[in-house]
């Protein structure tokens, strides 16, 4: 279909790290079914390195392209490299989206990032609040 | 396999009217406002097209049938007319349903903009229109009632005869959205009571980009396309004759073939609708029997549209959805939500049109289809889990 890459086509046909994480150290939800995306992200850190990455999302072929894709590309990652991805970077290792579903790749950023900080705060860990800012129009809006 | 279920959207173009399609072509190539002997072979064909739509709609003599390029313009011209008609004579209110097409909806909130009182009347969770609610709303500023014959989402018949009979005695004008009910379930103009009846070819196996509107004797049409005195000056341009003819082909052959092919696509529709109920927490939408013969629209909780979509056409299957996702608005369809689908289920939406082609092996696969999509989006949903595990109430 050409709404869509060949990368983006991959990412949904065979989605990698679906999934929960029993136990999880962080899990990140943005998003809302009234909307029509919801995506929940679980983390596993072990030394801030993020040793396991799975995801749940309810949305479209894009919104679970963009889980898939930003999953794979933190795991294995020091936090600080999952911090710095962004919903650009995301879309770019895509091969792109279309302009009306850029805002996929801002979910999976903020899933990422919401992840992290709920891991931050239940470790006790102190953070940088300036980092955890989010896109307004697309969080949680019910 | 390969089932194309969406021919709701568009339907294949019957073999005999490309073949009239291509002759037409060939042979009438001359203009029809020309004086000479092609350009008047040509108008024969023409006229000919014009007086075989005339009579597979009921129309009378006096009556006119417009072509136009699609369902779309007839509607709009339809509507635009009587709104300029009710004007003139200080009549400025427009009644309509809340499930019509965008191509009727949105010249209705062009003129709600320039001062009409447009009401749209909500249906029941059915999806169809009572007449009382629309009686209710008759007053003698009504200049237009414009109510669709089928709708083009969940399928479902609307009581247009008896709003027609209502329309009559007050006077009031009536136009139909017949684009989906064409050439699928009988129409007739005059028994309708229809005033402005707009049809689309492509949607009977006709071609693309070829429309009509049967206007009743007497009632009052405006161009909308000015520069020309093609189609007795209501709608200007060199007529579409190739396309014109084979949607004449095309419509006398649907029904011909409509009591059978109506018989078949309500077995096949049914069993379809019994399949796909026995996947857990779905929902049918629109009334099981007052619906097009072909129609099948159900909901499913907790997964979206889209990604139902493109799993099917991975396996073969060719559908469409209601989901926003689907639409490129931030909101899903204005027909699931006026039938009370809160938009987390509406999300979920699922269309399947059947034609003249399809079988029942076909129905069977796409059961089996939907039903592993529907499983396999489920497993990842993280709505779906929590559906599961008790945090969020099912609601179908």
């Amino acid at each position: 279909m050409a709404l869509y890459s060949e990368k983006v086509m991959d990412h949904f046909r065979n989605p990698r790290n679906v999934g929960t994480i029993e136990n999880a150290d962080g899990m990140g939800e943005v998003g809302n079914a009234k909307c029509g995306d919801i995506m929940k992200i679980y983390l596993k850190i072990e030394n801030d390195i993020i040793a396991d990455v799975k995801f749940e999302t309810f949305g479209c072929g894009s919104a679970i392209a963009s889980s898939s894709m930003a999953t794979e590309m933190i795991k294995g990652k020091p936090l600080s490299e999952a911090l710095a991805l962004t919903n650009k970077a995301v879309a770019e290792a895509l091969d792109g989206l279309p302009a009306h579903k850029l805002h996929c790749s801002v979910l999976a950023e903020e899933a990422i990032k919401n992840a992290v900080l709920d891991y931050y705060k239940r470790s006790g860990i102190p953070y940088d609040e300036e980092a955890f800012r989010t896109c307004e129009h697309c969080g949680d809006e019910s | 396999m390969q089932v194309y279920a969406d021919n709701a959207a568009t339907a294949p173009i019957r073999p005999a009217a490309l073949e009239a399609y291509v002759t037409a072509a060939r042979k009438f190539y001359g203009n029809p406002s020309s004086l000479h002997e092609t350009g008047q072979a040509a108008k024969e064909a023409l006229e000919n097209s014009r007086g075989r739509i005339a009579r597979a709609l009921g129309a009378t003599n006096a009556d006119k049938i417009i072509f136009t390029s699609g369902g779309s313009e007839a509607d709009n011209q339809a509507i635009f007319s009587a709104a300029r008609a009710g004007a003139r004579k200080g009549k400025r209110k427009i009644v309509s349903t809340a499930i019509e097409h965008h191509a009727v909806l949105h010249p209705l909130e062009k003129l709600r903009r320039e001062g009409f009182e447009v009401v749209l009347v909500p249906v029941n969770q059915n999806g169809i229109v009572s007449v009382q609610d629309i009686e209710k709303e008759l007053s003698d500023d009504v200049c237009l009632v414009s109510v669709m014959l089928a709708n083009n989402e969940i399928g479902t018949l609307q009581p247009v005869r008896e709003i027609g009979a209502v329309c009559k005695a007050r006077k009031i004008p009536l136009h139909t959205d017949a684009v989906q009910a064409v050439g699928h379930i009988p129409v007739n103009a005059a028994e309708l009571g229809a005033d402005y009846l707009s049809l689309s070819a492509h949607k009977f196996g006709g071609p693309r980009g070829c429309g009509a509107l049967y206007v009743r004797a007497g009632a009052p049409l405006f161009p909308l396309i000015e520069g020309g005195a093609q189609e007795k000056g209501k709608r200007a341009g060199t007529e579409n004759l190739p396309a014109i003819v084979a949607t004449a082909v095309a419509l006398d052959e649907a029904l011909n073939a409509l009591p059978q092919t109506a018989q078949k696509l309500t077995r096949l529709r049914d069993r379809l609708i019994a399949g796909l109920s026995k996947i857990p927490h779905s929902a049918l939408n629109g009334d099981e029997k007052q619906r097009l013969p072909g129609n099948v629209s159900f909901c499913f909780e907790g997964i979206e549209g889209e990604g139902l979509l493109l799993y099917l056409s991975d396996m073969g299957v060719f559908a469409s959805s209601g989901s926003a996702c689907t639409s490129g608005s931030l909101d899903p369809s204005h027909v699931l939500l006026a039938i009370g689908r809160v938009h987390d289920v509406a999300h979920g939406s699922l269309r399947l049109t059947l034609g003249e082609e399809n079988t029942e092996e076909e129905v069977d696969y796409l059961i089996s289809s939907v039903c592993e999509v529907v499983e396999k989006l489920r497993a990842f949903s993280p709505v779906w889990r929590e559906l599961t595990n008790g945090k969020r109430k099912f609601i179908l």
